[in-house]
This record gives C-alpha cells, structure tokens and sequence, in this order.
C-alpha cells in the first residue's frame, strides 16, 4: 500500500483531531506509518527497513508465524479476549536494530455510532528498539462512537520499547482498550498513556508481565477528566521473573469528572523491586478520585512501596506564583501543567516536545 | 513609597498585628526586628496580600494608592516584590519557567543565574531538592528579575552559609542603591545590615512597634541583652 501519504489518507476536517492524538501527518518525523478508520485499512507505510508494518489480518497472511503471537499474552494469564475483531496493526521491529524515529499508527472513528473493534500485535525482538505512538481520535461526525483495542506487546530478550498512546475522543465516544505485554530477559517495556481530552468512559487496566529475569517495567498515565466523563485507568505489572523492576506512576486531574485510578503490582519472585505513584488534584466540587494502589507478594525478598496523594491545590503554591505576577487563574494553569508535566513520560526530545505542544493548547488560558 | 495606617490583623480568629504605623520612603529601607512570634512575617504577608491576613482595621497605601483590597498580582504589578522565606515547591514547574514569568530579556536571565552561580538550577522545578543557600538565591534571583520599587524581604539570610550572606547582602545592597528604591527588611540574624544601608529600624514586640531607631545600634543592643532592653526601656516610656 505505497500509494500517496498518510496526509492524503485523512479527511480535512479530521486532520486537527488525529494531529491531537500526536500522529504527524507529513510522515517526516515518523519512521513507520498506519491508519485505520473504523474499519477500513486506510495506509500503512515503513519508511525504515528495521520495520514492518501493516494491518493485523494482513500480516498473518503475509508472515505466517504471526498466528503464534494472536491471543498468546491472554492464554499467558489465562484471560479470554473478544474475537470480533477487525484490523489493528501490526508492528516489527527487527532483531538488533535500533529506530531512532518514532514509529505511528492512527485508529480513527468516522462514521456515526461506529464499533471499531481492533486487534494489535507488537513485536519488537532480540535487541531491538524503538518508540511507538499511538493515536486514537474521533471524527466529529462520529456520534456515540465505540472503540475497542485488543494490544499484545512481545518484547523479546534485550529489546526497549516506549509505547506512548494518546487518546483525543470527545465527549460520546466510549473506549475499552485491553493490552498485555509479555517481556522478556533483560528487555525494558515503558507504556505511556496522556488523555487530556473529554471522553464519556474509558475503562482500560493494560497489564506487563515480567517473565524474563532482569526485565523493567513502567507505567505512566497523565490523565485530564472533564465534567460527565469517567476515566476507570490502571496499570498491572506481574514481576515473575527474578530481579525485575517495576514502577507506576498516574497523574489525574479532575475537572469535574470521575477518576478511578487503579495499579497493582504482584510479585511472583524473589528479589524483585516494584514502585507505584498516584497523585490527584481535584479542581471542582463535582470531581472525584478514586486511588486503588494494591501490592502483593508470594515471597518476603520483595521491595514494594506505593504512594497516593489526592486533593485540590496548595494555596501556598498558587499565592508563590501570584507573587511573581501571576493571576489566581493563571497559577492554577501553570500549576496544573506542571503537575501532568511531560517529563515523566521518559520520551526522546521530538516527542517530548510534541506531548508540550498538545498539553500547551489544553492547558491555554484557564480552566 | 509605603504607607501603613493604624493597621490591626487577625490570623484564623486571633489579632496579630495591634494598630500599626509606618512609612518607608523611596530610598530609604527600613528594618523589622523583634523575637519569633511577634507578627513581622504577618506584616509582610498582609502587605502582600496573602490570604488569610484579614484586615480588622486601617489601611496599606503604596505610591499614593490604597492596596488592601487588591488581588496579590496587582500588588505585584504596582512594584512591590517579596522574597519568601519559606518558598514552596512547585512539581513541574522550572526555576526557568519562573524567570520568564518575571523577565523577556534572555540576557538578563542567563547574566543573572550565572552571578548567583544559579545556571545548574534553571532546569530544575522550583525548591525540589535546593540547599536552603539555594533557595535563598533562587529568590532573590527572581526578584531581581522582577526588578520592584518595593521588596519585601523575609530573613534573607536565614540558613545560608556565610559564603552566600556575602554574595546575597551584596546583590540587595546594589539593588537597593538604585534609585527609588525602597524596603522592608526581617532580619533576625543582622547580618543582612553589614551590607544593605538602613536608614530607619522598628522593633516589634506582641504584634506592636515598641520603637524606632537606629538599625545599628538596634541590633547591637538585641545582640548584647536580646529583647529584654526593649521590654524595659518601653515599660518606662509606657508604664
């Protein structure tokens, strides 16, 4: 599917949308393209030869080991997993090779009370690394949309990957992502989630298991609700194998909406080492946070600790900012944008500084 | 430059600040002293708008302009700038980013941190990890960007080593010889007077002046008897 550019491949009005879900367009920064709207396989493109990239119903006819990855992460935890799906993408990243540009893949919600039922398959092997972006969005026409993403993240032994998923929806749209990640020896999993969009529910707990020894996990999510909306997020990490590290960390702010904030981290070896943050700040009355940081071990050798701090802003801090010029309202938002600062996410620069921007235009003036 | 007139604060219910009086001229800074407690950190706070500083009675007249009712930032924006005490920390929030806040000019920013040796805590958020020396320096960096007519000063030389009283005292006492300048100094330890020329000292005792002279010679007497002189000497004027 080499025809035209992505940019050709998204509506004009929906251009804004996708651009929000930090998808770049012009293709330049990026080193591996896809796009799905509802369900049609729109493009998919690699501009790198250390990448394959394609939709998943095509890659297991083109690659047929690929049928041995479908479903392995749920029969891994013995979880079930809807089976209606259509599409999602595939990603390779090739043994050994490094991809210093980040690679995109868009799903997209067109067309009015659409279900987009996808399933995603990642696998990055021995050695390998890479950023990925994923950028989920609705089109304004798509009224009471519906999204599903099944995601299975093979990180075989050594291999990096910095997943960061943006989610752009609107206020109708309800979201249920479902994603395992399996990782191997010595391999470093980070999985960034940023919604600072309304959505009506997303209710996701994507969960990484450790089985290599050696092997890192981290969980970031920076998430912005909106009065109506529910954001029911969690990160699960099992440590299974032995030495392996984990670390959680949720940034919520409530606008008004529900947040649920949940992690767990289980422990199923020794000599294991696993962190959880979750800090919340409540700016209107009708807000709620809800913080479930839940830890559990077989075993004594274990460091697990976890942190939670919820409620409204410091005084101190605004009054401090105040005295440096600063309006009521604008410490607030400057307070507020440092609080769900890009930092922790542990991007490279272009990223970084792409999450800035988003985050700029959201947090613009006051809330 | 700054009036305060027949001032009385409560703080959560209870008076602080019982009827008090000054009036700091341009150019000329005065100096607070008196024992912990006595309500000098209410005075500047009140002056600056903090919440919680409630106004039972008189009013704060800066350049001519009544105060006490406008939002901190107006305050600010008049000419009136404050270094902290006790500075929060704000997560996410670069010392950089405050310097912006407060100044345009690159230049100026940069020449600053480097003179307060300050350029490794510009990428920083603001007093996350900072050494009390840093703390007080990453203040009067942002006040010096600032640039007010008025600065408030706190116990700037509270926990800094001696090596930074010297490179403070002499940043505000070239900030001060400005023209039209003017402030109002908390010091506790004095040594903020080897450096900045004031003109005019007050001792406040129970959230009351009890008197007004010399910074100096003030000082010199608190060093040698501590606050007990003050007591007696106001018993006699006021038995």
């Amino acid at each position: 599917m080499n025809e035209k550019s992505l940019n050709a491949k998204v509506a004009a009005q929906d251009q804004d949308t996708v651009s929000s879900s930090g998808m770049d367009l012009s293709e330049k920064t990026r080193s591996a393209s896809f796009l799905q709207q509802d369900y049609s396989i729109n493009f998919f493109r690699s501009l790198s030869d250390a990448v394959d990239i394609c939709d998943t119903d095509e890659a297991m006819r083109r690659y047929p080991e690929v049928k041995d990855y479908f479903g392995r992460n749920f029969r891994l935890l013995n979880r079930q997993f809807p089976e209606d799906t259509r599409g999602g993408y595939f990603v390779r990243i090739k043994k050994g090779k490094t991809v210093e540009l980040p690679i995109q893949a868009c799903l997209l919600l067109k067309a009015r009370g659409f279900q987009q039922k996808v399933h995603n398959i990642i696998i990055v092997e021995e050695g390998a690394k890479a950023y990925l972006i994923t950028g989920c969005s609705a089109s304004e026409t798509a009224k009471e949309g519906f999204h599903m993403g099944i995601s299975e993240f093979f990180l075989q032994k050594g291999a990096y990957l910095n997943f960061t998923m943006i989610h752009s929806w609107r206020e109708d749209i309800t979201v249920k992502p479902m994603s395992i990640a399996d990782v191997g020896e010595g391999a470093t999993f980070i999985s960034n989630y940023v919604c600072l969009r309304p959505v009506r529910e997303i209710v996701m707990y994507p969960a990484a298991v450790l089985s290599g020894d050696s092997s890192r996990a981290s969980f970031n999510s920076l998430i912005l609700s909106y009065p109506g909306g529910l954001e029911d997020i969690g990160s699960r990490v099992i440590l299974r194998g032995s030495q392996t590290q984990a670390e959680i960390l949720s940034r919520a702010v409530s606008l008004g909406g529900k947040v649920v904030a949940r992690g767990h981290l289980k422990a199923e070896n020794r000599d294991v080492k696993g962190h959880l943050e979750c800090r919340g700040l409540i700016l209107s009355e009708k807000g709620t946070i809800h913080a479930i940081p839940e830890m559990e071990s077989d075993f004594r050798d274990v460091d697990l600790s976890h942190e939670a701090a919820i409620g409204k802003i410091n005084k101190d801090e605004i009054e401090y900012l105040c005295s440096r010029g600063l309006s009521a309202n604008e410490a607030q938002s400057v307070i507020v944008r440092g609080f769900m600062d890009a930092e922790v996410l542990g991007l490279p620069a272009l990223l970084k500084k792409e999450i800035d921007s988003l985050e700029e235009k959201t947090f613009k003036g006051s809330f | 430059m700054l009036q305060v007139k027949n001032l009385t604060v409560e703080v959560g219910g209870k008076t602080i600040l019982w009827d008090i009086n000054l009036d700091i001229k341009k150019g000329e800074p005065a100096v607070l002293f008196g024992p912990n407690g006595s309500g000098k950190s209410t005075l500047i706070k009140t002056i600056m708008g903090f919440a919680g500083y409630n106004i039972k009675s008189g009013e704060v007249i800066f350049k001519d302009q009544r105060i006490d009712n406008l939002p901190i930032e107006k305050r600010v924006k008049l000419g009136i700038g404050i270094m902290h005490q006790h500075p929060p920390k704000i997560r996410g929030v670069r010392l950089s980013q405050m310097a912006h806040f407060l100044s345009k000019e690159q230049n100026k920013i940069s020449d600053t941190a480097e003179r307060l040796s300050l350029k490794e805590l510009l990428h920083r958020d603001v007093n996350f990890g900072f050494s009390g020396g840093e703390m007080k320096r990453s203040e009067l960096f942002q006040i010096l960007l600032q640039n007010p007519d008025f600065l408030l000063l706190d116990e700037p030389e509270s926990g800094v080593d001696l090596e930074n009283i010297s490179i403070m005292g002499k940043a505000i006492d070239e900030f001060l010889r400005q023209k039209d300048k003017s402030a109002l100094i908390i010091t506790h330890t004095g040594y903020i007077l080897d450096y900045v020329k004031a003109k005019a000292g007050c001792m406040m005792i129970k959230g009351k002046f009890w008197c007004v002279g010399s910074p100096k010679e003030m000082f010199k007497n608190i060093r040698e008897v501590g606050y007990e002189n003050c007591r007696e000497c106001h018993e006699r004027k006021e038995p």
